[in-house]
């Protein structure tokens, strides 16, 4: 009797408990760049798949940006038929490698999960994670693809809003061409998170996929500067999708914040990522990261550049939050993994100014305490200073997370593409249709900052809206010729 | 499964397509090169820059668009070899590629008939400074060039600038050539002489800005500087190019280059350009030391 009751509370403890994933140890972690977290063993997996509980109308669905059948998947995950496991997740995800691991799942899909009520949901992220590393262990396969329609769609921006039009239209049979800024594809993928956070190995990988899907990519191609979007139509494009991202860097607008050793996150990342500056010398591009960094802001943005300082052999590093901890943006799993590794918070503080020593080197932030008054528009403690509650804290280096601009380029010199004050395209929510015909957009320079999937869910219906649109367009008017010269992707 | 079909052989090794056709050691230290961009020479125009990186470990780097062709697809660029990159660039022979070539980038600058225009420049900041002469001439002004070097054989584009200009004047630090000393005396003298410029230029080093903008500041001349701070991705996402202009920060790369000299804080940008002295020495150590020279960009 007394056996029975406890194997019974041990199977319910277990069915009530996700089966944890292995991380790197803190301590060791802290001082490189490899992936902190590991991923499910096949056999871990398929225990914690055992925790779906299959439901006829999963809630989880609903809470996918981009609708993947989570619990179809997990079925055949469950049956160890992990090909039909992955091609399930592809026909709606293109980047399931990229999304299993920078997903915020416990606000989406998991959040829903009915596990959720009485336990923890299932790990539906870790488990995507598995079955798309599966296949990239094994090889990636290429779906069928439609017969050609003839149409042409131009695609500006190769992030994860551009990835995903570019995928779901080139499937469709549309020929597809990416033009992209920077000199590899993946937009923050490759630039913004950092490798122990998603490997850029892996971010090739998904770009592989959608280059075999047929796609085309042109680097280096800065549109609104190389050729307008009224140019690339005379090139013969039926369509234009504008997913140009996240721009300029937000600053305090403080006194000092031009001092040398202060960086916007925007840099820190851009350097460290998609330069590898970690590697420097070995690569070209430096970085200076002093003994004591302080981060200002609170979003996963920080927490990413707090644990690129602090890899890079800071002895301090401290996040600077004007609300409390529990306003913070950042995804709870982050701020965890950057106390695991030894980085402080300082919440309730924002800065009043830089101080600087004789060569114009940061030396030291001014900082004022905070108290949270009536809520403000984001129903969150509006944060107000307390008078003479001035401190200073000595630093060497400094990183502004506070946030980025829309990026400006092409909306100011687009005729007829209309933007709002804050900078983003005006758009139809559920399409992306901008104020141009054949021309959709999506992805944050649409929403403004927000996740990668939120990103990716725009870049689903536009590339539903720009087939209607090709489809419905008069097949008459395709004799464009194809003049351009495209340059091939550079690895 | 049949319909599937593998994709691991699709990783494949591609050249870039920019590659150097012609090559040209102006000085010791400074070159010209021709490069095969024809996208970019369509588009070019004066004042715009490019970002460059010449390998797969390489930085990225603005350099001014010096001259560009569209009928032959090309693109003039002129560097100075003073770090790692410069040096890794001028490594490059005739039919070597650069990696990656991104452009035209950078507001380009606002040419009109102003009347009389002069351009004054130094240094390396005599190749970026011809295509704005050249386009400044051709909107019907009248240009007066100033163009300074430490020494005669520094002096660069001297038949070029002189083909764009009403009139061309020369100054040296050594007084190798022309006057002793800086553009900015020429620069004074000639309002002394009673030019009445309605417009002046002024490219080149920090300093030699600076100091221009203090000689035109008293008569308030608008005077424009193409300002040349440290950046990344060129393309208004990073944020290392900051600069303050009337107070304010703006970035060169989408706001700029050019700016109000009047308005713009050089101390500030001259303190900017010096954030990785040490880097840059440790950076050319390592290559030169430990990788046995800089030249080995046909390895990659």
């Amino acid at each position: 009797m007394q056996t029975t009751l406890k194997s019974r509370s041990q199977r319910t403890l277990r069915q009530n408990t996700a089966v944890p994933m292995q991380k790197l140890n803190p301590k060791t972690r802290a001082k490189n760049f490899n992936e902190v977290a590991l991923g499910y063993t096949e056999e871990q997996a398929l225990l914690e798949a055992q925790r779906c509980l299959g439901c006829q109308k999963p809630r989880c669905v609903e809470g996918c940006p981009v609708s993947v059948d989570i619990s179809a998947f997990i079925k055949l995950l469950k049956e160890r038929r992990y090909d039909a496991a992955i091609k399930k997740v592809k026909e709606k995800n293109s980047l399931p490698a990229i999304c299993g691991r920078v997903c915020p799942q416990e606000e989406q899909c998991q959040k829903l999960c009915i596990r959720g009520k009485t336990g923890d949901p299932v790990s539906i992220g870790r488990l995507e994670r598995f079955v798309a590393d599966f296949e990239r262990k094994k090889g990636l396969l290429i779906p069928p693809i439609a017969q050609s329609t003839g149409k042409k769609v131009a695609v500006v921006g190769a992030g994860p809003a551009g990835l995903t039009v570019a995928a779901d239209l080139a499937k469709l049979g549309h020929q597809v061409v990416v033009f992209e800024a920077l000199h590899s594809a993946g937009g923050v993928l490759v630039y913004g998170i950092p490798e122990f956070r998603l490997p850029k190995k892996i971010v090739q990988d998904e770009v592989y996929y959608i280059e075999a899907l047929g796609v085309e990519f042109h680097t280096d191609a800065l549109i609104g500067r190389l050729f307008t979007v009224e140019e690339l139509f005379q090139q013969g494009f039926d369509s234009v999708f504008i997913g140009s991202g996240a721009g300029l860097p937000i600053f305090l607008g403080i006194p000092g914040e031009n001092l040398s050793g202060i960086y916007s996150a925007n840099e820190f990342l851009i350097r460290i990522n998609l330069m590898k500056s970690f590697r420097f010398p070995e690569y070209d591009t430096p970085i200076k990261v002093g003994k004591s960094v302080a981060v200002i802001g609170g979003g996963n943005v920080a927490m990413d550049s707090a644990r690129c300082a602090l890899r890079l052999g800071a002895e301090h590093v401290c996040i600077v939050y004007r609300r409390s901890r529990d306003e913070i943006p950042a995804r709870a799993e982050e701020l965890e993994n950057a106390e695991e590794e030894g980085i402080t918070c300082k919440f309730l503080a924002a800065p009043t100014r830089f101080i600087g020593d004789e060569q114009g080197n940061v030396k030291a932030i001014e900082l004022v305490a905070m108290e949270l008054g009536e809520p403000d528009a984001s129903g969150r403690g509006r944060p107000v200073a307390i008078k003479d509650s001035e401190t200073t804290m000595e630093v060497d280096t400094v990183i502004v997370a506070i946030g980025r601009t829309p990026n400006p380029i092409i909306q100011s010199v687009t005729k007829g593409l209309k933007a709002t004050s804050h900078g983003t395209i005006v758009a139809e929510a559920e399409t992306g249709q901008t104020s141009l015909e054949g021309v959709y957009t999506g992805g944050d320079i649409m929403t403004g900052e927000a996740t990668v999937i939120s990103a990716m869910g725009t870049g689903k219906r536009a590339a539903k809206a720009i087939h209607e649109y090709l489809l419905s367009k008069d097949t008459e008017d395709n004799s464009s010729p194809h003049i351009f010269h495209i340059k091939p992707i550079i690895r | 499964m049949s319909r599937y079909e593998l994709i691991s052989q699709l990783v494949t090794q591609q050249t870039s397509p920019y590659q150097i056709l012609a090559k040209q050691q102006l000085s010791p230290q400074i070159k010209k090169i021709q490069v095969h961009a024809p996208e970019i020479a369509n588009k070019a125009k004066a004042g715009q820059f490019v970002i460059l990186r010449v390998d797969q470990e390489g930085e990225r780097i603005p350099l001014t668009l010096v001259t560009w062709n569209n009928k032959t697809g090309t693109i003039t660029l002129i560097f100075q070899e003073v770090g790692l990159s410069t040096k890794k660039l001028g490594s490059l022979q005739v039919q070597d590629a650069i990696m990656n070539l991104a452009g035209p980038l950078g507001t380009p600058s606002h040419i009109k008939n102003y009347g009389l225009a002069a351009v004054v420049c130094g240094g390396v900041g005599i190749a970026a400074a011809y295509p704005i002469a050249k386009a400044l001439k051709e909107a019907g002004n009248t240009v007066v060039s100033i163009v300074g070097a430490r020494s005669e054989g520094l002096l660069l584009l001297e038949e070029e600038m002189k083909q764009v200009s009403d009139e061309l004047y020369i100054s040296t630090d050594d007084g190798s050539k022309g006057h002793k000393g800086f553009v900015s005396d020429v620069l004074r003298c000639l309002i002394g002489r009673n030019y009445q410029f309605d417009i002046v230029y002024a490219i080149g080093p920090p300093l030699m800005m600076r100091t221009t903008s203090e000689v035109t500041r008293p008569y308030g001349i608008k005077t424009i500087a193409s300002l040349n701070p440290i950046m990344v991705d060129g393309m208004g996402m990073c944020g290392a190019c900051r600069v303050s202009v009337g107070g304010k920060t703006k970035f060169a790369c989408i706001d700029g280059p050019e700016f109000d000299a009047h308005s713009t804080d050089f101390n500030e940008l001259i303190r900017r350009l010096k954030i990785y002295p040490s880097e840059e020495r440790l950076s050319l150590d390592f290559h030169e030391k430990a990788q046995g020279g800089i030249c080995r960009c046909r390895q990659h």
